[in-house]
């Protein structure tokens, strides 16, 4: 009897683990189904014919989907080398130089994420227009940037914080120069920490739409942008493969960061 | 003021906290001096002064005649040895200690030779691929050791490099850290909290209360002639009477009291007036027997103390009584036993007993 009750209790934990498992799975089995369908239509619960051709066009010459993915990398890797390069001696002097209101600086990072993202895209557009930045590579880059540098700064100053000083100090005062001590002592030991925050950054800047279409478009077309055309236009399949394209970078990095990510740099985070 | 090391009248404060206040020392060469003092006594702030992270408000640090009070710390040669031991957690075992020899630019070979030289030396041989993170707490220290040794330091530095290390690991460590620095001719300063270390390592022990020089002598000096009741306690002659004194002279007479018996002692130069004093004694130095000792003949010079005995314990080699005279408490060694509630005298000998002005 006593067991028939604990085996009831179960019932509703194993729906709603089941529900969990279909609202996260479900989509995802929609959108491999549609990636590898040839003819889906209503009624039909399931495609009717499967097929490689809608990949064969994507990756042809004449689609827009390598362009888009090249154009896609290309802007994440510079957002990144530029997020990172300002981060690093910005996360160096927030963690180690007893900055008055550092604390405050770190949240004014934040504040335009406070924002809706449209009117601040827009104004952004119409400021860019000005300088001729629209449509450029570079304009969109600066957009990724205002946007990836949070997570990186953030990120870089949770790593050098967690480094103990005496690192540094034992450098010093075996003969290192300050700037030798950066190089040899602490930017080794906050590589992982750096390395992550310039994994979330290239994710970011891969995922981002709305100041990408504002800035962009439609001169600058990213895997995002090309995925809003295609499903706006009813054409599921290219836009599937699209966005089965986009996974792959973020569950490969997202691997990395389980990796290299510690626990002692994380909890660092905004302190 | 003439050492290899000069420390001149240095003043070092943390925002509105003067932590030395004015310290003025001098460390010969190839000598091995210990900064002694309790948390907060500002040992570690000279140290730290002394290698260049603290820059003092006034005075001057000098090193063989050169004024280096404004140089970096890359720029002094000395090597120091933290607390923490500061390993590079990126670096194997070789590479900490080969750093200092890369910033030198010494030749792979010759560097190589010296690597495993310090390695033979803090016996290290087979650890050199491993990483911090893989060694034991004594390793760690040795390593940390060598790494400071291994560019030949004209001064070693060494802030508490023992204190995280077992009790019994600590003290063949000492020996090997005292030989090491002898037989290479280093001029060390070591700080410390641990009396008996800095006695069992030191040259010279420099005793440091609340920013400032209490006393600074060689182990058998501060030990044996505390210049003040701060020293003396801090040197563990923890037991505390109130006296009275009348000075004549070059005589010191102490009246009889309630618990304490008539003595004449030497004034010895110390500056004593006549008036209410405090006595200070260690609790081995001192012959406890029954009251009323027909015994003793008045031979040695020493102070005669009643009291009884409030509990007893055994901790190993000798019986430690805690006795009671007046209101004090005192804690006494001794190698018979004496019970609870036993009325006893202590004769404490003119060489062990402190005698300083009232605080």
């Amino acid at each position: 009897m006593n067991t028939l009750m604990i085996d009831l209790k179960w019932i509703p934990r194993a729906l709603g683990l089941g529900l969990l498992a279909f609202a996260i799975f479900g989509p995802l089995t929609n959108l491999l189904l549609w990636a590898i369908a040839e003819k889906w239509y209503f009624p039909h619960a399931l495609p009717l014919q499967y097929g490689f051709s809608y990949w064969v066009n994507v990756f042809s010459p004449r689609g827009n989907a390598t362009g888009s993915l090249l154009m896609s990398i290309l802007i994440a890797s510079l957002t990144v080398v530029l997020s990172i390069g300002l981060a690093i001696p910005a996360g160096y002097a927030l963690a180690r130089l007893k900055l008055p209101l550092r604390g405050l600086i770190l949240l004014i990072l934040l504040v335009p994420q406070a924002f809706p993202n449209l009117p601040v895209y827009v104004n952004i557009a119409r400021i860019f227009y000005q300088f001729g930045l629209n449509g450029t590579v570079i304009g969109v880059v600066l957009v990724h940037v205002t946007h990836g540098l949070v997570y990186a700064v953030w990120i870089a100053t949770a790593a050098f914080s967690a480094i103990d000083r005496e690192l540094e100090e034992a450098a010093r005062s075996m003969g290192a120069s300050a700037l030798r001590t950066f190089r040899d002592v602490t930017l080794p030991i906050a590589a992982p920490g750096l390395l992550a925050s310039a994994v979330f950054v290239f994710l970011e800047s891969l995922d981002e739409f709305t100041g990408t279409y504002f800035v962009g478009a439609p001169d600058i077309s990213t895997l995002p942008l090309l995925l809003y055309t295609a499903s706006s236009g009813g054409n599921y399949q290219i836009a599937s493969i699209t966005a089965l394209i986009l996974l792959i970078p973020s569950i490969a990095f997202m691997l990395v960061i389980e990796r290299f990510l510690r626990a002692d740099v994380l909890s660092k985070v905004g302190r | 003021m003439s050492g290899y090391l000069n420390i001149s009248q240095a003043r070092v404060r943390y925002g509105e906290v003067e932590i030395l206040k004015g310290v003025d020392l001098a460390v010969k060469k190839g000598e091995f001096v210990a900064l002694l003092g309790s948390s907060g006594c500002g040992k570690t702030t000279l140290l730290r002064t002394v290698a260049g992270f603290n820059t003092p408000t006034h005075g001057t640090i000098s090193i063989d005649g050169k004024d280096v009070t404004r140089l970096p710390p890359d720029k002094r040669g000395m090597a120091l040895v933290f607390q923490s031991y500061a390993l590079w957690p990126h670096m194997t075992v070789d590479q900490n200690i080969g750093y200092g020899l890369k910033l030198r630019r010494t030749e792979t070979g010759i560097a190589k030779k010296r690597i495993d030289e310090m390695k033979g030396l803090l016996g290290l041989d087979a650890l050199g691929h491993r990483k911090p993170g893989e060694l034991s707490g004594g390793q760690r220290q040795r390593v940390a050791l060598g790494r400071a040794l291994a560019i030949n330091p004209e001064i070693l530095l060494l802030d508490e490099p023992l204190s995280n290390l077992d009790a019994r690991i600590r003290l063949t460590v000492r020996h090997e850290i005292s030989a090491l620095q002898r037989r290479l001719g280093i001029t060390a300063v070591h700080v410390t909290h641990d009396r008996e270390e800095a006695m069992v390592m030191a040259d010279r022990i420099v005793i440091l209360n609340a920013g400032e020089i209490a006393q600074v002598g060689s182990p058998l000096e501060v030990y044996n002639r505390p210049n003040s009741a701060f020293v003396a306690a801090f040197m563990g002659a923890e037991n505390l009477i109130d006296l009275d004194i009348v000075v004549h002279g070059e005589t010191v007479d102490v009246k009889e009291g309630r618990y304490n018996g008539p003595a004449s002692f030497s004034k010895a130069g110390r500056t004593l007036l006549t008036g209410a004093a405090i006595a200070r004694f260690r609790s081995e130095a001192i012959t406890l027997s029954a009251k009323v000792d027909p015994s003793h003949a008045p031979g040695q010079p020493h102070l005669l103390l009643r009291g009884h005995v409030e509990q007893v314990s055994y901790p190993g080699g000798i019986w430690r009584h805690v006795i009671h005279i007046g209101d004090r408490t005192v804690i006494v060694d001794s190698h018979t036993r004496f019970e609870d509630g036993a009325e006893v005298e202590m004769r404490i000998p003119e060489d062990r007993l402190y005698i300083f002005p009232p605080t």
